[in-house]
C-alpha cells in the first residue's frame, strides 16, 4: 500500500497548554486508520492540522511525499482532504444539493443538473435522500451522508471522521461502517476516531493510541485487545485514580424528584439523593441524563412533577431560583454554559454568590474577593499563573476546577456535576474525584452524570440508569458492572423505574 | 503537573502585541491625529479650537456613547439613541416652553421619557429574546415620529422659561463648558459603574457568554434591561444639551448620531461580539470622532466630502485596532 500522508513532530500550543507535543503519524492509501485515546488526548486538534483549519506550531505534513503547507481548510480540500466533524458544517436551511456542491456553484444554477449529480453520488453511498430536502429536516445520520456527499464530490484521498457513530443509532452506525469499507475500497485513507473501541477494532486496519498529546503507539488491529488499548489510552489501571471509599454518613433526603416530565427526554423520572450520598446517573449519550440536571436546575421548563429540597418542596421556574434554593450545576458543555472564557477566574469564581463580595451600593469589595478566590484556587488546587489569568488560558481540568470553585463559594446543598471530567487529562481527574468526595463528606447531596460507566462505578454509592427519558432502574456497588449497567439502559420494556 | 503549569509562565514573558493594540491603540490614534492635527493647521492647537471640539463632542456622540458602550458590552446594538436624543430635544423644549414645569422638573421628565423608550426596546430584548437591532430599529423610528409630532415639524423655541437651560448649554465652570464637565461626569461614573460594581461585572460577562451567566443563578434579562433604558436615558441627556445650547427643540437633531456613536465606541476598541470595552477608550474614541470632523473644517474640506473621508479614516482606525491582531494566525 502506498503512504498519502505522513505527519512528522508535529507540537501545537494554545496559550499556555501544549496540545500536541511531536506527533508522528502516516496513513496509506486503501486503509482504515483508527485514532483513539482519551478527551483531551489531542486526537481532534491533530485532525485539525491535517485539515488545514489549524496551523501547527511545528512540525511537518507530506501528501503523497511532497512537503506541504496549510494554511487554511481550502488549501487542504485541493489535496483531497476531507474532514467530517462531529458537528456537521452544513447550511441548515439550503437543500441537500446546495449543500454538496456549496464550494463549487456556478453564477447560473442548474437545478436539474445540480440535483442529478447530488442523487448520484447519494446513490453511490447506497441511501435515499431527496437531494431538493432542505437539511435542516434531515435526520442526523442523513445529514452525515450529505456531508460525506460533499467530499465526495471533490477529490478526495483522504478522508477523517471525528466521532461520527456518537450521535447515531447503532443501524446507521453500521451503514455508515459499510460507507466506510467502501471508501476503503477505492483506495482512500481514511482515518476514524472514535470512543468505541469494539466498532474501533472491527472496522481499523491500524490503531493510533494518544495520550497528553502524544502518540503512545500504532498496532495493527489485529493485534491489539479492547483491555489493552485501554492500557494505552490511560497509561495506568482506571482504578487506581480512585480515592479510597472512606466511611461516610449518609443523611437525610436532601433532594427528590418526583415524576419530572420536560420535553421527550424526561419522562416521569423520579429519585432522591441524601446528604452525604453520591448517586449516579448512568445510561448511553441521549438517553435524557442532561436533560434531568437540566430540568431540576430550572434550565429547562418542567411540565410536570414536583422537587423537593431537604424535605419542602420547591418552586424553581430558572437557574436563578434553583442557586438560591440551593442546587449547584456543573453543566456538560463546559466552555459554552460553564465558563465565562474571556473572564479572570476571580469573576468566574464568584459569580454564582456575588452577594457575599458587594456592599449595600452594589460596589465589589475587591480585597475580600481576591483574599476568598485565592483560598478556594489553593484548596482545590487550582494551577493558574495568577487569579487574574482569564480561564481561556487554562487547561481543561482546571477549567473544570474553576466551575467547582464557583459551586463550592455559592455553597448549596445539593451539586449536580454533568459529565465532569470530560475533556480532562488524566491527574486532574484523579483531582476532581477526591472534590467529589469531599464534596459528599461536607453533607451535600451529590448527583453525578458521567458516559464513562468506570468513573460512575468508581464514585458513586449506587447509580441510576436512564434510557430514551426514563429511569430504567437501579444499580447497587455488588451489581457493577457494563454489562449490567448497558443491559439496564437499553432494555426497552424494563419493570418499572424504582423509587429510591 | 510541572508540564501544564511551565509553559503558563512562558506565555507570562511574551509580549502579547495584539492585547497591546487593543489596550492601547485608541491612545495611539488619539495622539497621532493630536500631532497630525497640529502640524496641520495652527489653529488646531488653540484653546478656544480644543474647547470647541469638546463641546461638539460632548453634545454629539459623547454622552450617549457612554451608553452604546454598556449595551454593546452586552453585545446588544441601540440605533435608536440618535432618535431618542430628538425626542429629548423636543420634549424638554415643549414642557419647558408650554407646560410650565420649570427647567428642573422638565429635565427630569425628558430624562425618564428616555429611559422608557429604553424599558421598551430593552424589554422586547431582554425578556422576549428579539434581536436588539430590529428593536432598537424600531424604536428608532417611533422616537424620531414621536419628536415629529410633538414638534408638528417645525423647532420649539425654548422662551424666557428656558434660560436657566440656555445659561447651562452657554455657561463655563472651571473654563470648561458646562456640558463637556457634564459628560465628563458621565464617562467618570460609567467608568465607576463598569470597574468596581457588580452591574458592571456582570454585564461584561453576559456579553461574553450569556448562558453561563444565567446557568450561575443570575437573572440576566434585568441586567439586559437595564443598559437600554441607561442608553435611552443618556440619548435624552444628550437632547437636552442640545436644546440647551441651540435654545430650540427640533425633530431634526440627533439625524444619523447612532452611526457616529457606535463608531466613536469600536474607535474605542469595544468588541461588537460583547465582553470587552471600556470607558477611558470610548471616552478616547468620541474625541478622535470629534476631532477628524474638526480638522476637516479647518481644512476646508466641503461638508459632502466630509462624510467619505470620514468613513475612510474610520476603516483606517478599524485596521489600526483590530488588522496587525487578526492578520496574525
Amino acid at each position: 500500500m502506498s503512504e498519502l500522508a505522513r505527519l512528522t513532530a508535529i507540537t501545537k500550543s494554545f496559550g499556555g497548554v501544549r496540545a500536541l507535543r511531536g506527533v508522528d503519524l502516516d496513513l496509506r492509501a486503501g486503509e482504515v486508520h483508527a485514532l483513539i485515546g482519551e478527551n483531551g488526548a489531542g486526537k481532534s486538534t491533530l485532525m485539525r492540522v491535517l485539515g488545514g483549519e489549524m496551523v501547527p506550531s511545528s512540525g511537518e505534513i507530506r501528501i503523497d511525499g511532497e512537503r506541504v503547507d496549510f494554511r487554511n481548510p481550502r488549501a487542504a480540500r485541493a489535496h483531497g482532504i476531507a474532514i467530517i466533524h462531529q458537528e456537521l458544517a452544513l447550511a441548515p436551511d439550503l437543500s441537500v444539493a446546495e449543500n454538496i456542491f456549496l464550494g463549487e456553484l456556478s453564477p447560473v444554477i442548474s437545478w436539474g443538473d445540480l440535483r442529478a449529480r447530488a442523487r448520484a453520488l447519494i446513490d453511490r453511498l447506497g441511501f435515499d435522500i431527496d437531494p431538493g430536502r432542505s437539511v435542516g429536516s434531515l435526520a442526523v445520520a442523513h445529514q452525515q451522508v450529505v456531508e460525506i456527499a460533499k467530499a465526495l464530490s471533490r477529490k478526495l484521498k483522504i478522508i477523517v471522521f471525528d466521532e461520527p457513530t456518537a450521535v447515531l443509532s447503532t443501524q446507521d452506525a453500521e451503514r455508515l461502517h459499510a460507507i466506510i469499507a467502501k471508501l476503503r475500497d477505492e483506495g482512500v485513507g481514511v482515518i476514524y476516531i472514535s470512543h468505541r473501541l469494539e466498532e474501533v477494532l472491527s472496522l481499523a486496519d491500524r490503531v493510533t493510541v494518544m495520550k497528553d498529546g502524544e502518540v503512545v503507539g500504532t498496532k495493527a488491529a489485529a493485534d491489539l485487545t479492547i483491555d489493552e488499548a485501554i492500557r494505552m489510552m490511560v497509561g495506568r489501571p482506571l482504578a487506581a485514580l480512585f480515592p479510597e471509599k472512606g466511611p461516610r454518613a449518609i443523611g437525610e433526603t436532601r433532594l427528590e424528584a418526583r415524576a419530572l416530565c420536560a420535553g421527550r427526554l424526561v419522562r416521569n423520572v423520579g429519585f432522591s439523593v441524601r446528604a452525604g450520598e453520591i448517586v449516579g446517573l448512568g445510561g448511553l449519550v441521549g438517553a435524557g441524563r442532561s436533560e434531568v440536571a437540566r430540568a431540576i436546575f430550572g434550565a429547562d421548563r418542567l411540565e410536570s412533577g414536583t422537587i423537593a429540597l431537604n424535605g419542602q418542596t420547591v418552586k424553581l421556574r430558572s437557574p436563578k431560583d434553583a442557586v438560591a434554593a440551593g442546587i449547584c450545576l456543573l453543566p456538560e458543555d463546559r466552555k459554552l454554559h460553564g465558563v465565562v472564557l474571556d473572564a479572570p477566574i476571580r469573576v468566574n469564581a464568584t459569580m454564582a454568590r456575588l452577594s457575599a463580595v458587594v456592599n449595600a451600593f452594589g460596589f465589589l469589595k475587591n480585597a475580600l474577593e481576591r483574599r476568598l478566590v485565592a483560598d478556594l484556587g489553593a484548596s482545590l488546587k487550582l494551577k493558574a499563573a495568577s487569579m487574574e489569568a482569564p480561564v481561556s488560558s487554562l487547561s481543561g481540568g482546571n477549567q473544570q476546577k474553576v466551575v467547582l470553585a464557583k459551586w463550592f463559594h455559592a455553597g448549596g446543598d445539593v451539586i449536580i456535576l454533568d459529565e465532569p471530567t470530560r475533556g480532562v487529562d488524566v491527574g486532574a481527574k484523579s483531582e476532581i474525584y477526591g472534590i467529589v468526595f469531599r464534596l459528599a463528606e461536607a453533607g451535600k447531596g451529590v448527583l453525578i452524570i458521567s458516559s464513562e460507566h468506570q468513573e460512575l462505578f468508581g464514585l458513586c454509592d449506587r447509580v441510576l440508569v436512564m434510557g430514551e427519558g426514563e429511569l430504567r432502574g437501579e444499580l447497587l456497588p455488588p451489581d457493577y458492572s457494563e454489562e449490567n449497567l448497558l443491559s439496564l439502559a437499553i432494555s426497552r420494556r424494563s419493570a418499572k423505574p424504582k423509587a429510591a | 503537573m510541572t508540564a501544564v503549569t511551565e509553559p503558563i509562565a512562558q506565555e507570562k514573558r511574551k509580549f502579547d502585541f495584539s492585547a497591546f493594540l487593543q489596550r492601547f491603540g485608541t491612545l495611539g490614534i488619539f495622539v497621532a491625529l493630536v500631532i497630525a492635527a497640529s502640524l496641520w493647521s495652527p489653529s488646531f492647537l488653540t484653546a478656544p479650537n480644543l474647547l470647541n471640539v469638546l463641546r461638539q463632542v460632548a453634545s454629539s456622540a459623547g454622552i450617549m456613547a457612554v451608553g452604546m458602550l454598556f449595551v454593546i458590552l452586552t453585545r446588544g446594538i441601540d440605533l435608536s439613541v440618535g432618535s431618542v436624543a430628538s425626542l429629548g430635544c423636543v420634549l424638554s423644549a415643549y414642557f419647558i416652553a408650554f407646560s410650565g414645569y420649570g427647567v428642573a422638573t422638565s429635565v427630569v421628565l425628558v430624562i425618564l421619557s428616555g429611559a422608557a423608550c429604553g424599558l421598551v426596546t430593552g424589554g422586547f430584548v431582554a425578556y422576549l429574546g428579539l434581536p436588539s437591532f430590529v428593536m432598537s430599529l424600531a424604536m428608532m423610528a417611533i422616537a424620531r415620529g414621536l419628536s415629529l409630532i410633538i414638534s408638528a415639524g417645525r423647532p420649539i423655541p425654548i422662551g424666557d422659561a428656558g434660560d436657566a437651560l440656555s445659561a447651562f448649554g452657554s455657561g463655563f465652570f472651571l473654563g470648561l463648558p458646562q456640558p463637556v464637565i457634564l459628560m465628563f461626569g458621565v464617562f467618570a461614573v460609567g467608568g465607576i459603574v463598569l470597574n468596581f460594581t457588580r452591574f458592571g461585572r456582570l454585564i461584561k460577562a453576559i456579553g461574553s457568554n450569556e448562558e453561563a451567566v444565567r446557568l450561575s443563578g443570575i437573572a440576566v434579562p434585568r441586567y439586559v434591561l437595564a443598559v437600554y433604558v441607561i442608553s435611552g436615558a443618556l440619548a435624552a441627556v444628550a437632547g437636552i444639551i442640545s436644546t440647551s445650547r441651540t435654545g430650540v427643540g427640533s425633530a431634526q437633531v440627533g439625524v444619523g448620531a447612532e452611526l457616529n456613536v457606535i463608531a466613536a465606541v469600536v474607535i474605542g476598541g469595544a468588541s461588537l461580539m460583547g465582553g470587552r470595552g471600556g470607558v477611558i477608550n470610548t471616552l478616547l474614541g468620541a474625541l478622535v470622532m470629534g476631532m477628524i470632523a474638526n480638522i476637516m473644517n479647518l481644512a476646508g474640506v466641503p461638508g459632502y466630502h466630509q462624510q467619505v473621508y470620514m468613513g475612510l479614516i474610520i476603516i483606517i482606525a478599524m485596521l489600526i485596532q483590530y488588522g496587525a491582531g487578526s492578520l496574525r494566525r
